[in-house]
């Protein structure tokens, strides 16, 4: 009865994994194709194998500057998140103050704006404020949803550490950012990586805010990728080499937080 | 109970002014268009609460309303239970477990854009293996035709897309419950079920809160794929809220109706996340209070 039910568990992985592939699989075929070979016929893999797609974006800098303008603002980004965030997570999870909840809810309601209206706002806010076309710009958007989200995450974290901690260090003598700093960070270090990872996933696969406050100089490959489509129909093989690229760094920021996730968190208290 | 103290808000200034930043300015920008009518740029006329009424009659919106809720629904319907299933399936310990890890998350860091084009070659009976596929066993599938096959098109693809993002968050709750309580349930003679329902389903509570919450949010406010994938269509089969938001207005400058509409829209997600907040914490409770009671 229990290897029947592990074996249909690992049927279920299985499927999944093979659903998961098989789209990415499909841009990795394309990415080795030349577009007319991409669009005269289906084939399951590339019969005409070439690099040339990828030797486009590493040789065109408005390609490869698309890359490093993303990795700027979504760094930025992701330190100024976990920077506001964590005392503020503390916070939340050791005290409780005038207005916490709301304040918290009122985190959140940011990520529920819905961006098409709001995006001119945003334009001419940052118009106004001579920011335009930098990456600062874009990482100051994208706070808007990165930060509640860290905040909840580090929160969770937080809270599975007993306030008795807290109470002894300061017993012995430590100052509140000595504590925090050299006792309370190392512990909820797990917390970190995991909500590092949430900032750069979702501000490396936003659109519609980088495109709207960038146009040459922080723009970035989201972006750059729109560029594509043309008078002269599709550049599909460009695109899904582009495509395949914008995996890369994801895929080592998730390798690093691997065991971050797999030690586990429950958020909140266990 | 945790302690009182005011000075907390210092604490949680920085968050508050980097949030409100880019909140408030926009937010108050959008609520001014709603009650104008802008002619031009220098020529504005206010107009009160006219958009509003207009918008709340607008036939269109009411099916786009429709179609978000039907698809929301679907999606967390389909991807709450698969991604549970899956972070049940993943192995705890070893390569396995970090190589799992890796390929699930893969589609969470593709861009939103590129997803739609994926799954626009994927899906084309001619060049695309989803497409080539189906019609190779047999069936009719045009995705660029067909409305059913549109819609559900658009389905898997969200499900392939945001699945990992719930078994990620799942298997990290399921990580965190120590061994001491499977042993204690095995003692028990518990059965696989209740091991589930009554041990790892409550201490996945927290994540599945951020799951559920992010899942609904995210979902109500599609863009992106579903247009670059069929572009709402045919017809409007796929034109959810936020694609019928942006026609009216980016395709018809009507920036008073739109911002109107914008901010009704912002008011049913909150309400319907407030609603989803406030019930899953209340379940959450009401089952501790149980199990206090039971043991």
């Amino acid at each position: 009865m229990d290897d029947r039910r592990f074996r249909k568990r690992t049927l279920l992985l299985v499927a999944y994994l093979i659903f998961a592939v098989l789209p990415v699989y499909w841009m990795v075929n394309m990415s080795f194709k030349t577009n007319q070979e991409i669009t005269a016929a289906f084939s399951l893999w590339p019969h005409h194998f070439t690099w040339e797609n990828y030797r486009t974006i590493f040789t065109d800098e408005s390609w490869y500057s698309g890359y490093i303008n993303s990795l700027m603002y979504v760094a930025i980004n992701m330190a100024i998140s976990l920077v506001v965030a964590l005392p503020a997570a503390y916070a939340f999870s050791r005290y409780s103050f005038l207005g916490d909840k709301h304040v918290f809810f009122w985190l959140l309601t940011n990520r529920m704006t819905p961006p098409a209206v709001f995006l001119l706002p945003f334009f001419q806010l940052y118009t106004t404020l001579g920011l335009m076309d930098t990456h600062i710009a874009v990482a100051l958007a994208h706070l808007l949803f990165n930060v509640p989200l860290a905040v909840w995450i580090l929160e969770g974290f937080m809270s599975g550490i007993p306030r008795e901690i807290d109470e002894t260090a300061y017993i012995d003598g430590y100052s509140f950012p000595r504590f925090f700093l050299t006792i309370f960070v190392p512990l909820i270090k797990a917390g970190i990586g995991v909500a590092a990872f949430f900032c750069f996933m979702f501000s490396w696969v936003e659109l519609l805010m980088a495109r709207t406050l960038t146009s040459v100089n922080a723009k970035p490959i989201v972006a750059v990728m729109t560029r594509t489509v043309s008078a002269a129909g599709m550049d599909w093989g460009t695109l899904a080499a582009a495509g395949v690229l914008t995996i890369v760094p994801g895929a080592i920021v998730i390798w690093f937080v691997r065991n971050y996730i797999a030690k586990g968190f429950a958020m909140g208290r266990v | 109970m945790k302690p009182v103290n005011q000075k907390a808000w210092l604490m949680i200034l920085p968050v508050v002014l980097c949030v409100a930043f880019s909140a408030i300015l926009p937010l108050m920008t959008v609520v001014n268009y709603s009650v104008q009518d802008i002619i031009s740029p220098e020529r504005r006329v206010f107009v009160g609460t006219e958009w509003f009424k207009q918008v709340m009659r607008d036939d269109d919106l009411q099916g786009a309303l429709l179609r978000q809720i039907t698809f929301s629904a679907a999606v967390l319907l389909c991807e709450i239970p698969l991604g549970i299933g899956l972070a049940l399936s993943m192995p705890a310990k070893g390569w396995k477990s970090s190589a799992v890890l890796v390929l699930v998350a893969i589609s969470l860091l593709i861009p939103w854009n590129v997803v739609g084009t994926i799954w626009q070659i994927f899906g084309r009976a001619d060049i695309g293996l989803l497409g080539a596929g189906l019609t190779g066993l047999g069936f009719d599938y045009d995705y660029t035709g067909n409305s059913t096959h549109a819609w559900l098109t658009v389905l898997v693809m969200d499900i392939w897309h945001w699945t990992p993002l719930v078994a990620l968050l799942c298997y990290a709750g399921l990580r965190a419950i120590p061994d001491a309580y499977y042993q204690a349930a095995s003692i028990d003679g518990a059965t696989k079920f209740a091991v589930f329902r009554y041990i790892q389903l409550p201490k996945m509570r927290g994540v599945l809160m951020i799951a559920v919450l992010l899942r609904f949010m995210d979902s109500f406010m599609i863009y992106t794929e579903p247009f670059v994938l069929t572009g709402g269509g045919p017809g409007n089969a796929t034109t959810f809220l936020s694609q019928y938001l942006t026609q009216k207005a980016v395709g018809q400058f009507d920036l008073g109706p739109a911002a109107a509409f914008s901010l009704i829209y912002f008011l049913i997600i909150l309400l319907l996340c407030f609603i989803l907040y406030n019930w899953m914490q209340r379940i959450g409770t009401v089952r501790e209070g149980e199990e206090v009671s039971h043991g």
